[in-house]
């Protein structure tokens, strides 16, 4: 057993601080088992999100020595104990109490995202037929657990407070499962660019870095949605190219 | 549960509770890009020592105008500015170097170790406005498709260089003979390193398979699509060898031009 320091931000609403707590570690503790254990012993007021305790629900989500990370993943023995550990809740949402915040916002944002719309049915019961080949690249987006780490992370969100202009990557990610599933026949990418304010990447990877699922944020779904964008926005010889297949489509039905 | 919303609070530039030694990874990216973007502006205003034998300086190729006997189109065009200082480089190296600048890797580097947007992650920055991609200048960016299709022709012609760089005139007889010296491999390994990065561009993927959502129906696609994604995912770990290696071919062609090295004959 080993005494160690947890310095756990403690305030509302109002207000707040950082507050030092000393504990006892053992092998194979993680920092939620931490905070855990000052709460019974020394805090019994400290608020504190969690679920599973197994980074599956996204729950337990802080800031632990300044990097977001889900606590019940943290390991002890992978921290200094020499100095105190720091433990805030996430920055880029509004502090509810302790280490919890309101992450309501991500739900308002989802709604705002065009749904699933798969192309008619490819048999007649109703059903449909894919390769799996088509989607594996999509199937890699549905491993978040919406922790709301990358949110954090995303300086876009946590220095700048663009909430209102930007969905940030977890909805861009969400966009990509969407926009590029073989079923999808639905249009994001003028949503992607203008309410969804796709522009506003600018590519610092830290989301890929947080993801506790190690989707590849940056370069599977958000560089990919900004291609698409570009292709429909940016790209002159992709709209001249565009503008040939519809002439040339219109011709063609035209005569039959 | 009822609370009032809370205004988030921003941090001062560099503050954060990271401990590590953050900011060393931008410190490193700064040096390295400003070291390169120093030499490839010095070395392409030289407009000397640019060519050795059969080697010719990948700053300097394609030769459009030169006095070199590698020039495609002549001497220098009597209509250059005299005010204008000329170099067959600096007619070129544009190209690629926005082809660079433009590249999605670069962008997230170079905005967090020249810009400090953001210094590091969950690191403090030192403006509060931020517009990112969204508008001018840097929706500019956006043109990164057109350079990376102008990269591609370079990766052609710097192997057509190797090749060429394979073949050594004979001093006496002025015959044409098939060797290897240290420059020629330099020269491979060069072109090697530029054709893993520019084949791994994240345009590149996107154009060659990645804007469908159905690759299934299109084998040829599909293993493209599969190809540019294997180097996409080293695309960091292309990006900076083959911008070191761009500049030490250009430094062993100079220094052996200048009789500085000396390069030995393999074959």
């Amino acid at each position: 057993m080993t005494q160690a320091t947890f310095s756990i931000w403690r305030g509302d609403s109002g207000g707040g601080a950082l507050v030092d707590y000393e504990t006892e570690v053992s092998e194979g503790m993680v920092v939620l088992d931490a905070v855990h254990q000052i709460q019974a012993e020394k805090a019994n007021d400290l608020a504190v999100r969690w679920n599973c305790k197994a980074g599956k629900c996204g729950s337990c989500s802080a800031e632990v020595n300044g990097m977001p990370k889900l606590m019940c993943m943290t390991r002890i023995d992978e921290l200094d104990l020499s100095k105190p550990v720091t433990i805030e809740p996430m920055r880029a949402f509004p502090s509810l109490r302790d280490l919890v915040t309101d992450v309501s916002w991500n739900f308002r944002v989802k709604k705002k995202i065009k749904q699933f719309t798969p192309r008619p049915p490819d048999a007649p019961d109703g059903s449909w037929r894919m390769q799996q080949s088509d989607v594996d690249r999509v199937q890699e987006f549905r491993k978040c657990i919406e922790c709301f780490l990358c949110q954090d992370v995303c300086h876009v969100l946590r220095d700048h407070h663009k909430h209102e202009e930007f969905i940030g990557p977890r909805f861009l990610v969400y966009a990509a499962a969407l926009e590029m599933h073989p079923l999808d026949v639905a249009d994001r990418v003028d949503e992607l660019k203008q309410a969804h304010g796709i522009g506003y990447c600018n590519i610092t990877k830290c989301c890929t870095k947080v993801c506790p699922e190690h989707i590849t944020i940056t370069d599977n779904a958000i560089i990919p949605l900004k291609e698409r964008v570009v292709d429909r926005h940016y790209d002159p010889v992709a709209k001249l190219v565009r503008l040939f297949r519809r002439t040339a489509g219109q011709e063609t039905s035209g005569r039959a | 549960m009822s609370h009032a919303a809370v205004p988030l609070t921003r941090r001062a530039f560099g503050q954060t509770l990271r401990p590590d030694a953050w900011w060393v990874q931008p410190v490193v990216v700064f040096l390295a890009l400003g070291g390169f973007i120093v030499y490839a502006t010095w070395a392409a205003l030289q407009n000397a020592h640019y060519e050795f034998g059969p080697y010719l300086s990948p700053f300097y190729s394609p030769v459009l105008f030169g006095d070199s006997p590698h020039a495609v189109f002549g001497p220098k065009p009597s209509a250059w500015p005299g005010w204008l200082p000329f170099s067959p480089a600096l007619l070129i190296l544009p190209f690629p170097a926005l082809f660079r600048f433009t590249c999605y890797y670069y962008r997230g580097a170079y905005y967090k170790a020249f810009w400090a947007d953001p210094p590091s992650c969950s690191v403090g920055e030192p403006r509060s406005n931020y517009r990112g991609e969204n508008s001018f200048p840097l929706i500019l960016q956006n043109v990164h498709r057109y350079f990376m299709y102008i990269a591609l022709v370079f990766i052609v012609i710097l192997g057509y260089d190797a090749v060429k760089a394979m073949w050594f005139t004979d001093a006496a007889t002025g015959a044409k003979e098939f060797g290897i010296g240290v420059g020629t491999l330099v020269l491979v390994i060069n072109v090697v390193l530029l054709a893993g990065y520019t084949l791994g561009c994240h345009s590149l993927r996107h154009i060659v398979g990645g804007y469908v959502d159905r690759l299934s129906g299109a084998p040829v696609r599909r293993i493209s699509y599969q190809c540019v994604s294997c180097l996409n995912r080293g695309h960091m770990r292309w990006a900076w060898p083959s911008l070191f290696w761009v500049a030490f071919a250009d430094v062993y062609v100079r220094l052996c031009s200048m009789g500085i090295w000396t390069d030995f004959r393999l074959i």
